[in-house]
């Protein structure tokens, strides 16, 4: 597998999912595994770029493709997190982060969501940061750090 | 997950051979579901055919107006291209009321039409299941159903087609084009879900062996289309109740209407009856409840779902109203 820009030999069985490889097998812990069935967003990294749940990807389907993980991310979010206090556990962090990386990628790119419609893609509004990122849960509740962190980078 | 055996295709005919002789072999697409479902070993294939690389992955406009999406456009690709979003709008904002930005760009289209219901006894092992166990009974009936259907539901399955990209296609009379060894044929996607009556385990017209390969929309009737979702939470959640529309007005009267309804009943649920009270009728609220009305005529509730009935009427009426009410219903 590609991971972080390195190779990384794997011999696995099909039905190990890229988040289990990750963690388990390649010792890349900072993916977390939360539901393990697409309903919380720990588990967010990057293929080719653009975010994905680790839990629900079988690792045999991404060969080949660029895998990053948060252990590969250098990125201004990273302390705008600290600086907001986006997390308090920390357990969603790698994924929150992985996540925006991936989302501020899409807005750049014209990404539409549910809440521009189709208003052409201006700045990153709390609601449209709430709706791109709905797809990561943070279990204690540290919207409101996250969403200013997110804005802040985005500006 | 049971072990299985794993073979990508490069190309369409190896992805059909490889399921041609081989009965309990699946698909993978963008996997979202089926990795879910065979981690809860609701499905256990003994081959899985990953079509995830075929190059099945344009948005082409055909002649006439219409539009061909091939069956491995992954879900965010298609809510955001120019196409879609100009001239059927009401299939971009399904797309973006569904799941997560995540899951949208790991899920592709074939696999939205063919993700299976998200009743809860389905997925529990432990209970029993006509869908997941054929003739094991229903745990839903008498249970907990605020998910469920009140629309084409049977006394042996009351499960939900849980899409929203799927409503939108409904209501834009979109084609499946699904090939085989055999050779490439084409079904209305209103054909395409089955409806659940004695034989809910049976969910729709595609043969085992069949690969959903592209879905065609002819010229949308107008590009005045809305696609309006109720759910627990504002965002990534299952529908509640959700109405695709399309309405073209002329001189203060419909002059053409489409409808489909999710969230509601265990297909895509076409709404034939609510069109044709709208079709000449004034372009009004009084007509908008007469058709929502005789939509739901036909609805059966349990107890924890009754309030589907009422919700539905209103979620069409608003979005029919949302399609008249900025003036340009003349
Ligand atoms: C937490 C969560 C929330 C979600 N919320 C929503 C929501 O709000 N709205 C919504 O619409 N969806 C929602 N989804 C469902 C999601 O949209 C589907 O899982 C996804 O569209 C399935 O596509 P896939 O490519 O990943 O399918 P896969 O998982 O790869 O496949 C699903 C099924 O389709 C078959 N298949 C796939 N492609 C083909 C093909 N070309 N020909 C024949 N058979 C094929 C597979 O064999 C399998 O049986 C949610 C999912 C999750 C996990
Ligand atoms: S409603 Fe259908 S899917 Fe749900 S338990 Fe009953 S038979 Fe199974
Ligand atoms: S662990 Fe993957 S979404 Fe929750
Ligand atoms: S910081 Fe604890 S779950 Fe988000």
């Amino acid at each position: 597998m590609r991971v972080n820009g390195a190779d990384e030999p794997l011999d696995i069985q099909p039905q190990v999912s890229l988040l289990d490889a990750l963690r388990e097998h390649l010792g890349l812990t900072g993916t977390k595994k939360g539901c393990d069935q697409g309903a919380c967003g720990a588990c967010t990294v990057l293929a080719d770029g653009e975010r994905i749940n680790s839990c629900l990807a079988l690792a045999v389907q991404y060969e080949g493709r660029e895998i990053t993980t948060i252990e590969g991310i250098d990125h201004p979010l990273q302390g705008a997190f600290v600086r907001h206090d986006g997390f308090q556990c920390g357990y969603c962090t790698s994924g929150q982060i992985c996540s925006a990386v991936g989302m501020l990628a899409e807005h750049k790119d014209g990404m539409p969501s549910a809440v521009t419609e189709h208003a052409p893609a201006g700045e990153l509004s709390p609601a449209e940061i709430r709706e791109r990122m709905s797809g990561n849960l943070c279990r204690c509740g540290a919207y409101n750090g996250i969403v200013e962190a997110i804005q802040e980078v985005a500006r | 997950m049971r072990t299985f055996s794993y073979v990508r295709a490069p190309d369409v005919e190896t992805a059909l051979r490889a399921v041609a002789d081989e009965p309990n072999a699946k698909f993978l697409g963008g996997g979202t579901n089926l990795v879910d479902l065979m981690r809860e070993n609701v499905e256990r294939p003994d081959v899985v055919v990953d079509i995830s690389r075929l190059p099945l992955t344009g948005v082409e406009e055909l002649p006439g107006g219409g539009v061909r999406i091939g069956a491995l456009v992954r879900n965010s690709a298609l809510a955001a291209h120019p196409l879609i979003r100009t001239r059927y709008p009401v299939l971009s904002q399904a797309i973006l009321c569904g799941a997560s930005a995540q899951l949208r760009n790991m899920a592709t289209v074939g696999g939205n039409l063919l993700q299976r219901t998200r009743c809860l006894y389905f997925y529990d092992g432990a209970s029993a299941c006509n869908k997941r166990e054929p003739a094991s009974g229903c745990a839903a009936i008498g249970g907990f159903t605020r998910n469920h259907g009140v629309l084409g539901v049977s006394e042996h399955c009351i499960a939900t087609h849980p899409s929203d990209l799927c409503v939108a296609l409904a209501a834009l009379d979109a084609e499946v084009e699904v090939e085989s060894t055999r050779g490439t044929r084409r079904i209305p996607l209103t054909g395409f879900h089955r409806l659940p009556g004695s034989t809910p385990h049976v969910e729709s017209a595609l043969e085992p062996d069949e690969l959903v390969t592209a879905i065609e929309l002819p010229a949308p009737i107008t590009e005045r289309s809305r696609y309006r979702k109720v759910r627990d939470r504002a965002s990534y959640a299952f529908a509640l109740v959700s109405v695709a529309a399309a309405l073209e007005t002329g001189g203060g009267t419909v002059t053409a209407a489409r409808l489909a309804l999710g969230g509601v009943a265990p297909k895509p649920w076409r709404a034939v009856e609510a069109e044709r009270v709208l079709l000449g009728a004034p372009a009004t609220e009084e007509s908008f409840r007469a058709a929502a009305d005789a939509e739901l005529a036909a609805a059966t509730a349990q107890d924890g779902n009754t309030f589907k009935i009422e919700l539905a009427r209103r979620t069409i009426v608003a979005t029919l109203r949302d399609l008249t009410s900025d003036g340009s219903a003349t």
